[in-house]
């Protein structure tokens, strides 16, 4: 199944990707290659075979409500670009990001 | 004096634990094994002498006090650099995390430090475990020891050629479609791919969550099944680790292979590309368990000829999800000057992320999107189900199932840089594993006539049944009894050994003028 | 008027409301998927720990006691409760988001298909201009007044909250304007069950109403404190409209940012006047996100992205999927407290409260606990007279005290006391209300209270008919005012004997001899 430049630059968009014009026309190419020998797939009968929910047998794996030590603000932010005032520092949402 | 980076792990702990050598200077030795050759093979990104050195201190005090130590006391071991650990950086061979540093330990990682391990380094990795060469690493490739114009096989290369040349007895990668496996198989170390589950994935970067497992790296099958051992059990942090309980794996690996039912897979072997050499080191290997009693037969496993397609949409699929975390907020390489939040994701991470892992956040990313799920995502699930409905069907004839662990020896650096498919097809044979969650190891079987290079058996087992393809694994060790130093490292002994004859020569000299 | 113009505009249309409530489940200890502890406030990111920060590596096991309370949340609102369900990756970037995935569910909630009951009385109800056709219809039930309507749930999901952002440098800290954010992670994790009504809510006070309804309900299972201030409790709304008759549904907005009850119900209705104008004037409903200004008293459009959202859902693969059975469900059903319509209806039944007193009673959990309380004390039989003080006297001292039933100093026992002392005949009602705010003021007893004053009402007929003779003996001229007409005197001369009697004259009695003499 060939994918498009279009579906590329959308696909980067959802990715959160900049990809430059170059990289848009190579990986429309790369993809496609990919994507073609997957199609194997779509040949396969699977209609009535259940998807891998989980490989092991397993269900119910839950924990008790019971506190846990964590980190402290130190290494909370140990590796962080940019703080201010103990928080994470972003430039301004308007023009940007998702929201739900 | 014997080279301490001969000696398999378990040789070096009952050393230690005897009190024959000291934890500081099988340290020692394996920093100047490292010295001496990992300018050549680059297998480390860090190395970590502080914290080698302390636990060694512990260990040798606890010695000398007739104190209880760990069942690796004394072992040089190596971790991939993408398992956290406090006092490391873990970059996961990518730019995107270069300066990050662990502020917590990954479970498997703390038990076998815990275990008595002596942690050498961060090892080299394909960029977020994306590929089967390690030529994927933002921070350059690791050179096999067997020849340093070859690749080691990935994505875990750098732990596999620790082990090979010496520079650690254990070392721990992880497998997602073979990346334990293969490495091990083109740098002649034993390397172990547990069942999904068995071992803990909290810490571990993640790529495919429903394929990874960590393991262990080796010289010998004794060595990982001590690993193994160590590091297994059940994770209160891991909502996917079992709770089966853990055997003791090393006990047992010699009682040999009579009457075991061991099948061969020939419908993978019938996938082209094998080259000659591994097929027929492949089959002498077959042949070699039948002449140790074994009852070797054929079986089919029909839909594994499609996990490479399923593979690369789930493992994609997984890993774009898994990797949107990288967004310069939290840690990590944020752009300059973002003018907003939207240009510092995009910029963010198309300046961290190399092109591997760009080819495979889109892939996932594409096959998740609206519209592609049930054709994509969807539809690799449902072969994933039938692939292991084939290996459940196949366990009931057969206690191990048996393939070459890749299709060929080590191969060129570069030489498969222009195709990324046809470094897919290295995983041909050790991705269906990882589909099932099923174990396999791979126990190298032969070195190739031609070339001298080695080549892999991958032995399969059923889930948690890591004792019995150990047990294979041995059996097959024990009969080859290969002698796995890469040339590299006979050129280093040799070097050594001349060098200590002269300075025996030397001080014969002095003592027959004084 | 605001309320003129909706009445006008659903004359001509219908409104078609769904609300999803997020409730953080404060009753938990910690976080959804790690052991940080769950708390409003504190310093930025010091309940952190690598999974609710999203570290490489970290992993999310859930918590077993937010899925109990989200099941119990279920059973309170009569959902089936799914035998096998997951958890499933719910895809996309916001600087809040520490995975820029939130692990939530999708095709199999822990709880569906449910149902509320929603009482809507007093003017509100007057919003359903067809509740006449829809009661004859059997849609809902009750009368014109008063009326019931059932709304049904859809789903309630279990997943986490995202962290918490706060834009510096742009007007009253809106993101709009902003220099940069800053990101606090504390409240990331916390566990948040997402609720989703069927579009069955047709006015703005009906949804006012099923939302206060859904938090009582809440409180009484003890899920979660319900503050909608702290953001524990917050309500969207999906509003459209069609015309009268019309069967299709409209394109419908989403409305957010409405941070009270009233709030709610002013956003919906400026909501509908305002696509009720669009449509008027031959416009197209944009299907958008609306934000609440509670200042302006408008919604506005935000600034909306350039394509629907695509959450690439996909099961999350580092949990396993949980399949329940009847049994264990059944015994988290023992688990059920009394729920309020079962409570109102107890009351009703057992105590012959009207049905009005009942609904006020059991319109707050440790209200209708305190009024059990006391009811126990006073006795079943006096239950109504409890009643009337409980939702008097004592929930004005509660309001004016800004108090819970649960800290006033006024304990179910004492109230108990000043109810049988007046429904005894002991003390005059006014007598009562003046013991009561002596309780308050000394935290005496009030029988206490009564022997320190000398307050026993004064019953005895004897002893009042001597007062009545004098003071009517007093006043005769007023006393002939009386008899030729002028029965409002009346209260004249109660006056005079209270006066006399320093108040503690049993005004029944006193009526009654004044009446006697008089003629």
């Amino acid at each position: 199944m060939p994918i498009s430049e279009s579906d590329v630059r959308h696909v980067a968009m959802l990715a959160r990707l900049a990809l430059s014009d170059e990289q848009v026309t190579q990986l429309t190419e790369e993809l496609g290659a990919i994507l073609g020998h997957i199609d194997e797939l779509q040949h396969l009968d699977l209609a009535d075979v259940q998807p891998t929910a989980h490989p092991l047998d397993m269900t119910n794996v839950m924990r008790p409500d019971e506190v846990r030590p964590g980190l402290t603000r130190e290494d909370a932010l140990a590796n962080a670009p940019q703080t201010e005032d103990g928080a994470f520092v972003v430039p301004p949402i308007v023009g940007g990001g998702d929201d739900a | 004096m014997i080279d301490l980076n001969t000696l398999t792990a378990r040789e070096v702990r009952d050393r230690v634990v005897a009190g024959d050598v000291s934890a500081r200077e099988v340290a020692e030795a394996a920093f100047g094994r490292i010295e001496a050759v990992d300018a050549s093979v680059h297998a480390f990104l860090e190395l970590t002498p502080e914290i080698a050195y302390e636990a060694a201190g512990r260990i040798d005090a606890a010695v000398a006090a007739g104190e209880p130590v760990g069942p690796l006391a004394g072992v040089p071991v190596a971790l991939k650099d993408n398992m956290n650990l406090v006092g490391t950086h873990t970059t996961a061979g990518s730019k995107i995390l270069g300066p990050y540093r662990s502020v917590y330990d990954c479970t498997a990682a703390r038990r076998l430090l815990d275990a008595g391990g002596m942690l050498v380094g961060k090892c080299n990795l394909d960029e977020f475990a994306f590929g089967s060469s390690t030529e994927n690493s933002a921070y350059g490739p690791t050179h096999n020891p067997w020849d340093l114009s070859r690749v080691p096989g990935g994505s875990s290369g750098g732990s596999a050629a620790a082990v090979s040349a010496g520079m650690a007895a254990i070392a721990l990668g992880s497998d997602t479609g073979g990346s334990i496996r293969q490495p091990g198989a083109l740098t002649g170390t034993v390397a172990l791919k547990p069942t999904y589950g068995r071992v803990s994935r909290y810490g571990v970067i993640a790529f495919g969550s429903s394929l990874d497992q960590i393991g262990p790296f080796g010289k010998s099958v004794e060595d990982c099944a001590l690993a193994l051992e160590a590091i297994a059990g059940k994770d209160p942090l891991d909502a996917t680790s079992a709770a089966e309980p853990v055997r003791s794996y090393a006990a047992g690996l010699g009682e040999g292979v009579e009457g075991l039912r061991v099948g061969i897979v020939s419908d993978l072997l019938d996938v082209e590309g094998c080259a000659p050499e591994v097929r027929a080191a492949f089959y002498a290997a077959a042949e070699t368990f039948a002449s140790l009693g074994a009852e070797v037969g054929e079986v089919r496993l029909p839909t594994a000829r499609h996990g490479l397609a399923a593979y690369y949409i789930i493992g994609p699929a997984e890993a774009s999800s898994n990797l949107a975390r990288f967004d310069g907020i939290r840690y990590g390489h944020r752009a300059a000057d973002a003018t907003d939040v939207l240009d510092l994701y995009t910029r963010s991470r198309a300046e961290g992320f190399g092109p591997e892992t760009i080819r495979r956040v889109m892939l996932g990313t594409y096959a998740l999107s609206a519209g592609y799920y049930d054709a994509y995502y969807g539809q690799a699930q449902k072969a994933r189900t039938r692939i292991i409905d084939d290996y459940r069907a196949a366990f009931e004839h057969f206690d191990v199932l048996i393939t070459p662990t890749a299709p060929s020896v080590a191969f060129k650096l570069g030489e498969k840089a222009d195709d990324p498919y046809a470094m897919y097809l290295s995983d041909v044979y050790t991705i269906p594993v990882n589909l099932a969650g099923v174990c396999a190891v791979s126990v190298p079987c032969a070195l190739d006539e031609a070339s001298g290079l080695p080549i892999g058996l991958q032995i399969t087992g059923d889930y948690f049944d890591e004792a019995t393809i150990l047990r294979a694994a041995a059996a097959i060790e024990a009969e080859r009894a290969l002698d796995l130093t890469p040339p590299l490292v006979t050129e280093l002994l040799d070097a050594q050994a001349a060098e200590a004859g002269m300075a025996a020569q030397r001080d014969a000299a002095l003592r027959a003028e004084g | 008027m605001a309320a003129d113009r909706l009445t006008d505009v659903m004359e001509r249309y219908e409104a078609v409301i769904g609300l999803e409530i997020h409730t953080e489940i404060t009753a938990s200890r910690t976080k959804m998927f790690c052991g940080c502890p769950v708390a409003f406030g504190g310093e930025p990111n010091t309940r952190v720990c690598p999974v609710c920060l999203g570290m490489p590596g970290a992993l999310p096991v859930p918590n077993e006691a937010a899925i109990e309370w989200t099941v119990l949340a279920g059973l309170a609102t009569e959902c089936d409760i799914a035998l096998w369900s997951q958890f499933h990756r719910k895809q996309y970037f916001y600087p809040d988001m520490p995975k820029d995935y939130q692990i939530s569910q999708y095709d199999l909630p822990f709880c569906s298909d449910g149902r509320v009951s929603v009482e809507v009385d007093g003017p509100g109800a007057a919003e359903r201009l067809d509740r006449g056709h829809a009661l004859e219809s059997g849609l809902l039930t009750g009368d014109a007044e008063a009326y019931t309507t059932v709304i049904g749930i859809t789903r309630i999901h279990l997943e986490e909250d995202t962290g918490k952002m706060v834009h510096v440098g742009g007007a009253e800290g809106r993101i709009a304007g902003a220099d940069y954010s800053l990101v606090d992670f504390n409240r990331a994790g916390t566990p948040l069950m997402e609720l989703v009504t069927e579009p069955d809510i047709r006015t703005p006070e009906e949804a006012r109403r099923f939302a206060q309804k859904l938090r009582q309900i809440w409180l009484a299972l003890g899920v979660s404190d319900c503050s909608m201030e702290e953001g524990s409790l917050r309500v969207d709304a999906n509003v459209s409209i069609r015309p009268r008759g019309a069967t299709g549904l409209g394109t419908k907005t989403e409305v957010k940012n409405m941070n009270s009850f009233k709030s709610l119900h002013d956003a919906l209705a400026y909501e509908i006047v305002r696509q009720a104008e669009v449509l008027d004037a031959g416009g197209v409903i944009q299907q958008e996100t609306r934000h609440w200004d509670v200042g302006a008293k408008r919604t506005s459009a935000l600034r909306s992205k350039e394509e629907a959202h695509d959450y690439r859902y996909f099961p999350e693969p580092d949990m396993v999927p949980f399949q329940f059975t009847e049994e264990w469900i059944a015994a988290l059903a023992g688990r059920l407290p009394e729920l309020p319509d079962a409570r109102k209806a107890r009351f009703v039944a057992e105590l012959g409260l009207p049905a009005q007193d009942a609904v006020v009673l059991t319109s707050d959990t440790a209200l209708a606990t305190y009024f059990e309380d006391a009811v126990a004390a006073a006795g079943a039989e006096r239950a109504k007279a409890v009643a009337n003080w409980v939702t008097g006297e004592f929930a004005a001292h509660l309001n004016a005290a800004g108090i819970g039933a649960d800290a006033s100093p006024v304990t179910p026992g004492a109230l108990a006391e000043i109810v049988e002392l007046v429904d005894g005949g002991t003390l005059s009602a006014r007598q009562g209300r003046e013991v009561f705010s002596a309780v308050i003021e000394t935290g005496m007893a009030p029988s206490a209270i009564v022997e320190q004053r000398g307050m026993r009402q004064v019953s005895d007929s004897a002893a009042i008919e001597a007062v009545v003779d004098r003071v009517l003996a007093a006043n005769p001229d007023e006393v002939a005012r009386y008899r030729d007409g002028k029965t409002g005197l009346m209260g004249f001369f109660v006056g005079q004997v209270m006066k006399e009697m320093r108040g503690q004259a049993n005004p029944g009695v006193v009526n009654d001899v004044l009446r006697a003499r008089l003629g």
